[in-house]
């Protein structure tokens, strides 16, 4: 199993050495030439979605993650991620991939003053460590999302088919909970 | 879990990484920087190019004029401070400031101590020109660090000088028996359990970023190539010809440092770089406030 993490911006490094700690192998996706390896399941990571979507973009590389998304490609999005991936940016124009049916709002909490730790449940039963940087939180979902954890009523964490994302980052804590998750989606997805 | 400022502080600046922090000094300018994909934009009146034109002390920028960069942008928003002034950094905290820079660019408030920046919720980046500033900088709780470079020359050289000299120093701390390193501590007059965790990890405890007269893609790809983990860019951009397209072009630099053939294709037909000073020509070093 290869995981491509997308590396144009941000915290890519620290989900390289999660994947390293799972045993899995990873790549780092920089350009468009990079999406042709082959990969199977993707990670969007942490850093400013603004410049992430720029690049993305400019790079020439939306359409085919979009399309690798639609086609069924299991991928993993952690706060900047997840903004990638909503329909609905609440308190923006933009959409980048908009691939999951999930309204979130940006920079939810303000500005650096707002970040903060918790702890709740993950999926039901674990509970987890978790960090918040300037993060956003999903506002609503629609049908067919399943919300797998909320902090002061928030939803910070969910799942649609092979699309998982989090507003915090799992990453930064060391915690293998959530990796784990979407390691099994990618299993799941390998095995049809 | 304890709501732990350092860690969150650390934290955030591990999100800039592989990123480009833009300098600006309006509003409109900070819309011209997020769109071409900075990562943070540093808010100041003047940017070094022109304060060192202009001469005189610097201080800290106008609140409201940083204000109005907060709220044009949605990106993180930094602004400076001068080394050692603690009451403009009290005042930066209270426009919920999301990094400040305590920056030699400034006119230093005091020659002999910086910033207690362990009283700060916000975090601090500072300069550093070799590995014994770099960990005194942490130890007083900066979060973030960047080379010092030479500010506003558009010369590169400095940056890469004290980029080098923090990596060679880090790998000499590195290579060091364990016994060894309480000297070597006593020697750089730095804490002796920020240095062990350089010895155990070849890296320092936060994020470092390079900074100081970087001008084309090409500086900040070379400036990548040697370890940073992202750049600065103060006056190499709005004193350029044309700084919408030289920004996006290092913004993608910084994401392809290694991929020459993308450098080839972005370095062209960016129009006129700042024109920049030598280091023999300048008269001014900041780099040598704050040590």
């Amino acid at each position: 199993m290869t995981i491509g993490i997308l590396s144009v911006q941000g915290a890519f490094i620290e989900h390289e050495k999660m994947l390293d700690r799972l045993g899995v192998e990873s790549i780092q996706i920089r350009n468009k030439a990079d999406l042709s390896k082959p990969i199977h399941g993707m990670i969007l990571p942490g850093g400013e979605s603004t410049v992430m979507g720029k690049l993305l973009h400019d790079l020439d590389m939306m359409e085919t993650i979009r399309q690798y998304i639609r086609n069924g490609l299991p991928v993993f999005g952690t706060r900047a991620g997840t903004i990638l991936l909503a329909k609905n940016i609440v308190n923006s124009p933009a959409v980048h991939l908009g691939t999951m049916d999930i309204a979130v709002l940006r920079n939810a909490y303000g500005r650096q003053l707002g970040s903060f730790h918790a702890v709740s449940s993950f999926d039901g039963e674990t509970q987890i460590p978790m960090t918040f940087i300037r993060a956003p939180y999903i506002e609503n979902v629609g049908e067919g999302v399943k919300i797998l954890s909320t902090v002061n009523g928030n939803i910070v964490a969910a799942q649609q088919d092979r699309q998982l994302v989090t507003s915090f980052h799992p990453e930064l804590t060391g915690e293998m909970a959530v990796h784990q998750h979407f390691l099994n989606i990618v299993e799941r997805s390998m095995k049809v | 879990m304890e709501n732990n400022r350092y860690g969150l502080n650390k934290e955030l600046a591990q999100m800039l990484k592989g990123g480009v922090i833009m300098d600006v000094t309006t509003p409109e300018q900070a819309k011209i920087a997020e769109a071409a994909g900075a990562c943070a934009v540093m808010a100041l009146e003047r940017i070094p190019a022109d304060i060192r034109a202009a001469g005189g002390v610097s201080r800290m920028s106008d609140p409201n004029m940083i204000r109005g960069i907060q709220e044009a942008v949605s990106i993180p928003v930094m602004a400076k401070a001068r080394i050692g002034h603690f009451v403009e950094a009290q005042i930066l905290e209270a426009i919920e400031i999301d990094y400040i820079d305590e920056s030699e660019v400034l006119s230093p408030a005091d020659d002999v101590y910086h910033i207690d920046k362990t009283k700060f919720k916000v975090p601090f980046v500072c300069g550093a020109k070799d590995l014994g500033e770099a960990l005194r900088r942490i130890g007083e709780g900066a979060s973030m660090i960047r080379t010092k470079g030479e500010p506003g020359t558009g010369d590169i050289i400095q940056a890469v000088r004290h980029m080098r000299k923090i990596n060679a120093e880090m790998r000499r701390v590195a290579a060091l028996l364990e016994d060894e390193l309480h000297d070597a501590a006593k020697k750089l007059e730095v804490p002796y359990d920020l240095l062990k965790y350089v010895h155990e990890n070849g890296k320092l405890p936060v994020v470092n970023f390079a900074a100081g007269g970087i001008a084309t893609p090409a500086d900040a790809a070379l400036m990548m190539q040697l370890g940073a983990e992202g750049v600065f860019v103060g006056s190499g951009i709005f004193k350029s010809g044309d700084p919408q397209k030289r920004a996006a072009a290092i913004v993608k630099a910084v994401t392809n440092y290694q991929n020459a053939n993308m450098l080839a294709e972005l370095s062209g037909d960016l129009g006129e770089a700042m024109v920049g000073m030598n280091e023999g020509e300048i008269e001014l070093l900041m780099a040598e406030r704050g040590k």
